[in-house]
Order: structure tokens, then C-alpha cells, then sequence
């Protein structure tokens, strides 16, 4: 079945039908076929961590996944985080930290973190350096990153959520 | 960095993937995770025909202890469960204490224990795992269903003893002793690479606290994940300590085949192969005593 | 300034930032045209051959596929890359051409491209060409391509692109009295900026406007128009280099490359806009490498340690061709050899070499990381000879205060006026001791401690900044009061949006949220210098203080017009013009801007500003520390503890200051344990993907601390500013060498190469028995 598929895409709550070829890998289609251009690309091989997403709760890259294997996911972008124009707790962290300076790894980092306060609410410095240890920022020096994330877990735990 | 095309399929029992995998010929391939297949298929080193998705078979997944105390995974549980998972953590920690070690959060949320063992990459942690535990493959093909013994599964640098259609269902773990002591330690060059070197190391003791069974194997000192046989003997019948874990981190040098790479060259795998032998024997002990 | 400085100083949040959070910025790769097509490149498998023969046919035949071309194809005169910077005599013999012709020189050379509706396709297409290659013996090392058995360029006659030699005072001599003296060789390993963008470019070429409008420019846009409307023979107002958000910078993004000129190529070819973007395994040998050096330096001193003289010879291994940064990494690594130091004669032999490799161009700390290295290296050497402590050694040859300003002498051909302002040396170590604990290590330096051995390493550096042409900015106040600030100043991701807001709103007493910052496109302004060589707060900075200076003054003329007054009893402060009558009238800028525009277009509230330094660069300068323990049994080394010292002049915002050291010290921490283009024998890249070329990660860091310095702003503008980009990684690889060297001090394991590796700290040990 060299020919198209469809598929019905669920990004940030709304359903998308696309039709793509089964080699399209899921960040292309959120970029190409979705205009989600906040996903970045910036290894297509795994390693840099830009392109992250949340599926079903779990961090994942989505330059490994096809979009074909997306049917039926619930997929969480970056453009999914803010609420209208809201910034989310921690993206106002990254803000306040100075956690970010060209901004093309960002998306990559605040998915991965998302998804990992969501499994460990109360992480260790130590748990949030490997926690992003596969997502990649060549500006910062990560210090402002891990100082963001503790930040936000420690707020959500005295905030009660 | 884009994939070539193949035709996709995405079966939800075993018997339909291998009747897909039949059908479309030798360069199909089972795509299980994908984070070793996809990558290299981005970088067009691989360039299947087909792909047999077996995410959606439920049968290839999940977690059990069976009526004899054996670990049963399936192989398309992602190596993320394994690591968080209770029962795992219980039945085979070992397994547990390696599984952190893989690749980052991102990958272990979409790799499988299946393809890892697949892939058969000689520094990857789970091969090792498997081959110092002696867990059983599972495996389903076209003469049906049989095992391999993890000693007989690794052949060569990615290469293993799958055959054509062959897909592996499952890795059963024998029954871990509560008083087994482990210990898993690698040196790679940043956290989350592939180990220039690994150790993985388990003993038991008798009444009289003498090691009655020992395994000790290596990653990325050879083609395979290496079983050092040659380390465990010199351990077998020794009360532990520091002096006969020095000893058997000598004798398992002669076990160690390591090549060269950019990253590391044989002679520092060899010499901190044998290091690692004795650090994860003295972390084993110490975890008990 | 009259006004008070509510921003500048402090740390103001990133005006930035809200569109990277929410994913909404516009990178290259996130702008889509009209009938837009892309295009992918065959690059050459070879690091050296002749090519034979071409064939298109198969590419050309795969459904979506537009066009393809190779440079038979191409209906012009291939232009040359120009040289932007450090163009010495003999380097025109090497300058690259868009796409090879008859001769491939590296791995990644354009050879062929293919042009279709998505880069899928393009890459289906790209396996399907082939190339008939005749094999050549490639060139990979320096002393390689001095013995020149092998030529890469056969019409040059060599490989060496040029060669010079500099220096002060007799070094000759100083090595006839010296007490004592040591000759060492030092390497450094090639490696690269490696931004986590790469790069992209949209082309939109009309012959017949005729335009041609490139998107994704940055850096230094100017510059590239007048090249590239020379190249296709345009005039430059028809010429468009429109800036988008950059994915970092650090040297390699934004300068001219043969994509430049394809990506217009292949536009002008189908006529349709095309897109490029270069993905992660063609950037690892497209994109410029850097920092690829041989030192062997020698060093003379009295019996105190006091130094006579240096003498070295510098090999830059080039790659195949001269790129537009010149011979900036060797020229530069020979000019700062002597640093900071009272080096009273010097000389230096310095070499550019041509080889099979990814040419070279900058990458943050060009020359400096280095040169410090291989001083700094030697510097602790010195210091355990004559049984010195190296602060102390360092203390001793530092310059003082009453030294500065000093004229280094024309160290780089042609740069005779090169000063180092004044600052005080001694003080940026001084506080780095202090804030390290200095005293208290000297005898616990190489102490082991549950088989791990502990060393603290120190070095100093200078650093230039604010290099070239002049810088512009352009304010307008409209009419709903919105302040906009056009400059020429490209942003990479470092925020100079933000900076440049800072210092307008403090100038024109205004609140900063009224202010919106444009840069870079040529379309702008009618010229600007370029974002290098940590210029922009300078140059863009005080552009941009220049232009509120006057925006103040054409607010009184207009003032004094809508008031039919005389201007000089009027005075701009807090964002309005008073005057000093019994109504105390006053005008905002609101005001004026309505009342500018109701007179007519040319009559709009704004001014414009150009900030020219005149070549008179400030020297940023400090000292590093770097704490490490070293599992001794496998070679792993961890940096537990750095701090760093950085004189500035003045910071515009000290959380980004900040950001810039401890993202720069990361960087070198890269450099000095992971980043390695290692290239075998036949010119193949072996690290051409991130599995292989290691950048750091957020596991690798030490605790940190990084003190910018105030102490002594540039007398060379207004607001003190000096360079703040650079300074947090120019050291790193000297102070780490350092340390491992103090903490293997039991077994003399000196480190005089780079990367410093387990396997090959573990050989040095091995081979003395440890």
C-alpha cells in the first residue's frame, strides 16, 4: 500500500484528518499537513530532542514515529501548552528563568518536562538533568532549563496540583 | 534525513503479521519501537519494503510472573515499563537497575525490549541483561512458535538467531532468589550513549556463604554481548571479597574481545572491562552486607 | 545621560520569548510560499577525486521531481565565495566555487541538485544520480599538506594558502638570555558551532523585476547582498536578504556558503521560490568546522618565571577551500598567543594549510580558545619547572593597570593599531582566586580520594570585541505611539531584541512595552555591519542610543514648531517634551508623532543613527577555575566546580550576560571533552550524525558560578559597554587542562591534546604504569 493513508490525528484536543504516504514521520505531518510548525526538527535521527511530543503522556520523539502510527494517540505539541494567552506555569518559569535564548530547542524541552513532572512531581536536580538529558540546547548551558523545571515542580506542589 | 517509501501494515495478532511479513517478501521488516529501524531508515542506511507495525498486537505485551516465579515481558513492552514497573523491579532487579541506563526518556518510552534484542546491538544494556540472566527468547515464525536460550541467540554484530519471519514474542526471565545479589555498571561518554563498556553481575550464596552461582557478561567488549564464563568460575565456591573479585575481574580479561572505535580503543574497553568487573562484584556484595 | 536607567542594568525579561514558548516563532524551515518547490543536494562521497561524468537521467524521471543541475548546467560563471574577513595575499588560489566542476575536495561538496515538490522525493531522487569519481589520495593532515606530495588545488602549485610571520620585540634574543626555556607542541581539535538549527534559505528569484529575495539570511546580511548582486549580476536594491527567527549562530550561521548561491539558482531556474534546508547529516560536513590548530610554541623565561619571550609556529588546517571567515582561527590563535601577559618579544610563524576536509570558519572565541589553550597549557608547565605556584606565576607576568593602554604590535598582517584598552588584569584573577578558594587547594592539588584524583586548574584570558564596519538603527515613534527600532544588527538567538529595547526605552524615558525591535533584513535599513565578533550591544547598542539622542532633539524641533516657540526652552524628559512656561505645557511623543505626520510623509517623528567605533576595540578579559575529579581507574573525568571572571565594561543585562557565559562554558566544555570531527585516513567524516559528534548535555555540567565584571567600562562608547559572547568559553579547554594535569600530578600526565577523552587519559596513564 504504497498509496495514501488516512488518518485521523488528535493534536491539543482537536481531531485533524490527513492523508499522508506511510513513510511521512509524525513531525513532518504536524508541520507539513497540520501547519504545527512549533515542532522542530533538528537531527531527523533520534538524538537532539527538538522535535519531542507528548503521546498519550509519554515524551517521545517524533521524528522516529510515523504519522500512520498516530491513529487514535492523543498527541500534545507545544502550541498545546499555553492556555489561550496564558502562558502555562512552565513556560512562564522558562521565561522567568532565562531558560531560553534562540528558542529552537524549547518546544523539545517543555514537551519532555511536561511529561515528566506528570510521572514525578517532586523530581531531584539530579532526576531533571537526565530527565532532559536527551533533548539538546546548544545556547543556555541548561542551567536556566533545570532551574525552570524546579521551579515549576516546586510550585505545583505548593500550589497543591 | 528522509525515510524511503515502503508499504505500511499494521496487523493486531501474531498470525496476521507473519502471513503480512510472508507476503511482501524478504525485505519486510516487523517495526517494533522503531528507534533503531527508524533512525536508520531516516538516514537511508536501511531501506525496507514493508513495514509490519506490531504496535497494536496486545498479545506481544505486558508483564508476568508465572506459577514457577519466571518473569514474563513481552517483547513490544517498551523499555520505559521496565523501568518504572513495580513487578519488574521485584522479580528481576537487575533488569530494573539497567534499564535508566538506555538511551533517554524519549527513546525508552517508544523502544521495546523485543527490538532491542532484535537489533542485537553489542553495547546496548538489555542484551546483556538477558544474556547474564539466561532468560529464555520466545520466538514465532513460520515453523510456529519455539525458544532460544539467550546463549545461543547473539550471533554476530547485529545478528542474531531470528530467522526469515521469524518475530520474537516474548523473554522469560528464570525465577530471581530474594538473596541474589546484582549490579549493573557502564562508562559511556555522556549519559544516555551507548556504553564503551558494561558490566552486568549477579551472584547467589550458599548456607555456608560461599558464591554457589554466579553471572558476569559484558557489553561493547565484543560482536555479541559476552557471557564472562571465565570471571564466574573463578567466583564459583569463594566466600566474596574484594580479593577473588579481583581475581575474577583478571580471569574475565581473557573473555573480553573488544574492537576500536572513534570512541574508545580495545585496549581501554579491555582494561576498564576488567575494572568494571570488580567494581559491580563489590557493589553487589555491598548492596547485601 | 540625563535620564534615569530603568532598564539598562538590569535584568529585563526577554521580549523574545513569548513566541518561542507558544511555539510560534518563524524559523527558515516554518515559512511556506506560494508554490513553493525545495531542493536537495548531492554531495560528494569523496574526499578527493576527479569526477568523470554526471548522470541526471534516473533523478530527472521520479515523479515530483522539477529539475536537476550540475554545474554544466548552470548558465553563468560560477562566482567565487567571497572573503570576508583576514583575506592575506595567496588565499584567492583556494576560494570555493557554489558547486564542484571537474574536482571534488570534500566529503559534502555540492555536486549535484535535484529540485521537487517535497524533500522526500528530492531525497528519492538524490540516490538515483550517479557520479562517475576517480579517486585521488586525500590530504588529512597538516604536515601532510605541507610535504604537498599531494595537491588539492593543482593550479595553486602547494597547499599552503599563505603563510607569515609576526611579532615584537627580538625573540631571538630573549631565547639567548633566557634562564630557562620549553618548547611544547599543542593540538586542537577541529570541531564546529553546530546551532541546533541548521541552516535554511528560501530563494524567490525574478529575473525580469528583477529580485531576488532570499530568505533565512543573517549576520553579516549586508556584506552577502553586495556579493551576491554582484554574483548574479544585479543591482543591489534588487536584492533581498529578509532575516527570520535564527536557531543559533555561534560563527557558522550566516555567512555566504555555496547554498547561497544555489538555492537563487534553482529559483531562477524553475521560476518558483525554492526552499533548502540543510538536514543534520549534511550540516556535520556542509557547515564550517573550526578551531583545527598545531602550536608548537616555546616559552622563555628568567629563573622567577618571568616571561622573556615566546616563540611558535601555528598551523591552521583550512579544509579544502578559504572561506568568507579567512584565515581569521589561525591568524587570531597566533595574535592572542601572548595574552594578557607582559610578553616583551615574540614571533610567530603561521601557516594555513589546505586539506580534504570541510573548510574552516569561525566559531565563538575564533583563535582565542586556542591560543589560550596552548598558553595557559604552558604557563602551568612554566610554573612546575621552576617549582612556582601558577597564580603566583601568573600574578608575576600579568600586565598592570599601569601598563594599559598597551599596542600589542601588528600581530595579524595589516592590523597595526591593535590596543588593549585599559583594565587591571590582575583584579579579574584576583577575585577568581578568592571567589575559588585558591588558597586553600595548593596542597590538595592531585589528592585522591576514594580512587578519584582531585585538581584545580586556572586560567586567564583576553578577548577582543566590536570588530567592523559601522552599525545602524532607525526609531520611529507612530502616530498610536508604538515605538519601533529598525537596526542593521542581525539577531541569532541571543537576544538582542531585547537589548536594543532596553537601551531605546531608557533613552527616550519611555516604557518598554511600547517598543518593537526589527533587524537584519537588508530591507530594513539602508545598510548595517553585521552580528560577529560580540558586537551588537556595542555597535547596534549605542546605534541605537544615538538614534533616541536624536529622536529627543527632532522632538523638540517639532515641539518647538507645534508650540511656535523657541527650542531652547524646551527639555525632553520622561518620554515628552516640557516647557518651562506657567502652563508647564508638554508634548508627548504621542503627540509629536500625530502632529510629525499631519505635516506630511516626510515629516514622521524618527531619526536615524549610525555608530561607528573607528576600529577602537575594548578588551574583555578575566581568569577561569575549573575543579575536577578524575576516576583514575577509567580515565572519566567530572568537572565538579567552575567559576569564571568576566570584565565587560558595563552589563546592558546581567541574567543575559550570564546566559552568555554559562552557554559559552558549556560550549567549551564540548570542545574540550566531546566535540571531535575525526576524520580516517581517506577523508571520511566518522562522525557525521549526533550519535557519533557528542555536543554536551544536561548531565554534563559542573556547578557553576560566572561573575561578570564591572570594573572598567570601554572608554571607546558612551554606556562602557564591552563584548559579552565570547568570554565564557575562550578559557575552558586551558583551565580543565590545567586541572587534570594538577590531579594527575603523581604520574606528570600532561595534556597538550584536545579532546581530553577516558581513552585517552587512561593511555597516558597506562603508559606510565598508573
Amino acid at each position: 500500500m504504497t498509496a495514501q493513508h488516512s488518518v485521523t490525528l488528535n493534536v491539543n484536543g482537536t481531531a485533524h484528518d490527513c492523508e499522508v504516504e506511510a513513510r511521512m514521520t509524525l513531525a513532518d505531518c504536524l508541520r507539513e499537513k497540520l501547519d504545527l510548525t512549533g515542532t522542530h526538527l533538528g537531527c531527523e535521527h533520534g538524538v537532539c530532542g527538538a522535535c519531542t511530543v507528548i503521546v498519550d503522556g509519554a515524551a517521545v520523539r517524533s521524528c522516529l514515529m510515523f504519522a500512520v502510527q498516530a491513529q487514535g494517540v492523543q498527541i500534545t505539541t507545544v502550541e498545546g501548552l499555553a492556555d489561550g494567552d496564558t502562558l502555562s506555569d512552565l513556560q512562564q518559569a522558562f521565561h522567568d528563568n532565562f531558560a531560553l535564548q534562540c528558542g529552537f530547542c524549547t518546544p523539545g524541552f517543555l514537551t519532555t518536562a511536561e511529561s515528566v513532572l506528570a510521572e514525578n512531581p517532586s523530581p531531584t536536580r539530579a532526576e531533571v538533568q537526565s530527565a532532559i538529558s536527551g533533548n539538546i540546547c546548544r545556547c543556555t548551558g541548561y542551567v536556566p532549563i533545570i532551574d525552570a523545571i524546579l521551579d515549576t515542580a516546586k510550585r505545583r506542589r505548593e500550589g497543591g496540583q | 534525513m528522509k525515510p524511503p517509501k515502503f508499504d505500511y501494515f499494521a496487523p493486531d495478532s501474531i498470525e496476521s503479521a507473519l502471513a503480512l511479513l510472508t507476503e511482501h517478501g524478504e525485505d519486510a521488516r516487523y517495526l517494533g519501537g522503531g528507534q533503531s529501524l527508524v533512525p536508520m531508515m531516516n538516514l537511508r542506511v536501511a531501506a525496507p519494503s514493508a513495514l509490519i507495525d506490531l504496535n497494536g498486537i496486545a498479545a506481544l505485551r505486558g508483564i508476568r510472573i508465572d506459577e514457577e516465579d519466571r518473569l514474563h515481558i513481552g517483547a513490544m513492552t517498551r523499555t520505559r515499563q521496565i523501568e518504572l514497573d513495580a513487578t519488574i523491579a521485584r522479580a528481576n532487579p537487575l533488569l530494573h537497575e539497567a534499564a535508566p541506563h538506555i538511551a533517554h526518556i524519549q527513546i525508552r518510552n517508544r523502544g521495546t525490549i523485543g527490538g532491542s534484542l532484535a537489533h542485537a546491538d553489542p553495547a546496548a544494556e538489555l542484551p546483556g541483561v538477558v544474556l547474564v540472566c539466561d532468560a529464555e527468547i520466545k520466538l514465532f515464525g513460520p515453523d510456529g512458535a519455539r525458544s532460544v536460550a539467550t546463549g545461543d541467540f547473539f550471533k554476530n554484530i547485529f545478528s542474531t538467531a531470528l530467522q526469515d519471519g521469524d518475530m520474537i514474542t516474548e523473554i522469560v526471565f528464570p525465577a530471581w532468589p530474594s538473596t541474589r545479589r546484582w549490579a549493573f555498571q557502564e562508562i559511556s561518554r555522556r549519559e544516555g550513549d551507548f556504553a564503551m563498556i558494561g558490566i552486568a553481575a549477579w551472584f547467589d550464596l550458599d548456607d555456608a556463604g560461599r558464591i554457589s552461582a554466579a553471572g558476569l557478561a559484558a557489553i561493547g567488549a565484543g560482536d555479541t554481548p559476552l557471557r564472562l564464563s571465565s570471571g564466574e568460575t573463578v567466583l564459583i565456591g569463594q566466600a566474596p571479597g574484594e580479593k577473588i573479585f579481583a581475581e575474577a575481574a583478571r580471569a574475565s580479561l581473557s573473555d573480553l574481545q573488544p574492537g576500536s572505535d572513534i570512541h574508545a580503543s580495545a585496549e581501554y574497553r579491555r582494561e576498564v572491562g576488567g575494572v568494571l568487573v570488580e567494581r559491580t562484584l563489590k557493589a553487589a556484595w555491598e548492596r547485601s552486607s | 545621560m540625563s535620564a534615569s536607567t530603568p532598564y539598562i542594568g538590569r535584568s529585563v525579561k526577554r521580549l523574545e520569548d513569548r513566541r518561542f514558548l507558544t511555539g510560534t516563532g518563524r524559523y527558515i524551515d516554518d515559512i511556506k510560499l506560494p508554490d513553493m518547490a525545495v531542493m536537495a543536494i548531492y554531495r560528494s562521497p569523496h574526499a578527493h577525486a576527479r569526477i568523470n561524468a554526471i548522470d541526471l537521467t534516473a533523478a530527472k524521471a521520479v515523479p515530483g521531481v522539477i529539475d536537476a543541475f550540475c554545474a554544466a548546467d548552470i548558465d553563468m560563471d560560477l562566482p567565487e565565495i567571497p572573503l570576508r574577513l583576514a583575506p592575506f595575499d595567496g588565499f584567492e588560489r583556494f576560494l570555493q566555487r557554489p558547486i564542484a566542476d571537474d574536482k571534488v575536495r570534500y566529503v559534502g561538496e555540492p555536486v549535484a541538485v535535484v529540485i521537487a515538490s517535497d524533500r522526500y522525493i528530492a531525497e528519492d531522487a538524490l540516490d538515483l544520480i550517479e557520479v562517475d569519481f576517480a579517486p585521488l589520495p586525500a590530504v588529512t593532515q597538516v604536515d601532510q599538506a605541507a610535504a604537498g606530495d599531494t595537491l588539492v588545488h593543482e593550479d595553486a602549485g602547494e597547499n599552503m594558502a599563505t603563510r607569515y610571520t609576526v611579532g615584537r620585540g627580538d625573540a631571538d634574543d630573549a631565547f639567548r638570555r633566557a634562564a630557562y626555556t620549553r618548547r611544547e607542541r599543542f593540538t586542537t581539535n577541529r570541531h564546529g558551532a553546530v546551532p541546533m538549527e541548521t541552516r535554511g534559505l528560501i530563494a524567490e528569484f525574478n529575473p525580469d523585476t528583477p529580485l531576488l529575495r532570499l530568505h533565512g539570511a543573517t549576520k553579516v546580511n549586508f556584506f552577502n547582498r553586495r556579493h551576491l548582486a554582484a554574483a548574479f549580476d544585479l543591482p543591489e536594491a534588487a536584492v533581498e536578504l529578509i532575516e527570520t527567527d535564527v536557531g543559533g549562530g555561534f560563527g557558522a550561521r550566516g555567512e555566504l556558503y555555496p547554498e547561497d548561491y544555489l538555492v537563487p539558482i534553482a529559483s531562477r531556474r524553475i521560476g518558483r521560490p525554492v526552499k533548502w534546508i540543510e538536514d543534520r547529516r549534511e550540516n556535520l560536513t556542509a557547515t564550517n568546522h573550526s578551531r583545527d590548530i598545531v602550536c608548537d610554541l616555546e616559552i622563555a623565561t628568567t629563573d622567577e618565571g618571568r616571561i622573556l619571550g615566546m616563540r611558535a609556529t601555528v598551523q591552521g588546517d583550512m579544509g579544502a577551500y578559504i572561506r568568507t571567515n579567512g584565515g581569521v582561527v589561525a591568524s587570531k590563535a597566533a595574535q592572542f598567543l601572548p595574552g594578557p601577559y607582559r610578553v616583551p618579544a615574540f614571533s610567530c610563524d603561521v601557516q594555513f594549510l589546505v586539506t580534504n576536509k570541510t573548510p574552516v570558519g569561525t566559531f565563538r572565541g575564533p583563535g582565542r580558545f586556542e591560543a589560550n589553550f596552548c598558553r595557559e597549557r604552558m604557563l602551568d608547565m612554566v610554573a612546575a619547572d621552576l617549582n612556582i605556584d601558577p597564580a603566583e606565576l601568573r600574578l608575576r607576568n600579568l600586565m598592570e593597570p599601569a601598563d594599559l593602554p598597551y599596542r600589542i604590535g601588528e600581530l595579524v598582517p595589516g592590523d597595526v593599531n591593535a590596543t588593549f584598552d585599559r583594565g587591571n588584569y590582575p583584579s579579574a584573577l584576583n577575585q577568581l582566586l578568592d571567589e575559588v578558594g585558591y588558597a586553600d587547594w595548593k596542597d590538595r592539588q592531585g589528592t585522591i580520594i576514594d580512587g578519584r584524583a582531585y585538581g584545580l586548574g586556572i586560567a586567564c584570558f583576553i578577548e577582543s570585541s566590536a570588530a567592523g564596519p559601522p552599525e545602524t538603527a532607525r526609531i520611529t515613534v507612530a502616530a498610536d505611539g508604538a515605538i519601533e527600532i529598525r537596526t542593521g544588527a542581525s539577531s541569532v538567538g541571543q537576544g538582542t531584541e531585547t537589548g536594543m529595547a532596553q537601551i531605546c526605552a531608557d533613552y527616550l524615558s519611555v516604557d518598554i512595552d511600547r517598543i518593537g525591535v526589527l533587524h537584519g533584513s537588508t530591507t530594513l535599513v539602508p545598510t548595517g555591519g553585521g552580528t560577529f565578533h560580540s558586537r551588537n550591544t556595542v555597535m547596534a547598542g549605542n546605534a541605537v542610543r544615538m538614534a533616541a539622542e536624536t529622536l529627543q532633539a527632532r522632538s523638540i524641533e517639532l515641539a518647538a514648531l507645534r508650540w511656535n516657540t523657541d527650542a531652547s526652552g524646551l527639555e525632553y524628559r520622561d518620554g515628552a517634551v516640557h516647557q518651562n512656561d506657567a502652563a508647564a505645557s508638554v508634548l508627548s511623543l504621542v503627540e509629536l508623532a500625530a502632529f510629525a505626520q499631519s505635516r506630511g510623509t516626510d515629516e514622521a517623528l524618527a531619526a536615524d543613527a549610525a555608530f561607528d567605533n573607528e576600529g577602537k576595540l575594548s578588551y574583555s578579559y578575566g581568569a577561569h577555575a575549573a575543579l575536577v575529579a578524575i576516576d583514575v581507574a577509567t580515565g572519566v573525568v567530572e568537572v565538579e566546580k567552575y567559576v569564571l571572571t568576566e570584565e565587560i565594561g558595563r552589563a546592558l543585562n546581567p541574567a543575559m550576560v550570564q546566559g552568555q557565559a554559562i552557554g559559552g562554558l558549556v560550549q567549551g566544555l564540548g570542545g574540550t571533552f566531546l566535540d571531535h570531527m575525526v576524520y580516517d585516513e581517506d577523508g571520511q567524516l566518522l562522525t557525521g550524525s549526533f550519535a557519533d559528534y557528542l555536543l554536551p548535555t544536561s548531565t554534563d555540567l559542573p556547578d557553576i558560578t560566572a561573575i561578570a565584571l564591572e570594573e572598567s567600562p570601554s572608554e571607546f562608547n558612551p554606556m562602557g559597554f564591552k563584548g559579552a559572547g565570547e568570554g565564557g568559553i575562550v578559557a575552558v579547554a586551558a583551565a580543565v587542562g590545567n586541572a587534570v594535569t594538577h590531579a594527575l600530578n603523581a604520574h606528570n600526565i600532561q595534556i597538550n591534546d584536545l579532546p581530553i577523552t577516558p581513552d585517552r587519559l587512561r593511555a597516558a596513564l597506562r603508559a606510565v604504569g598508573a
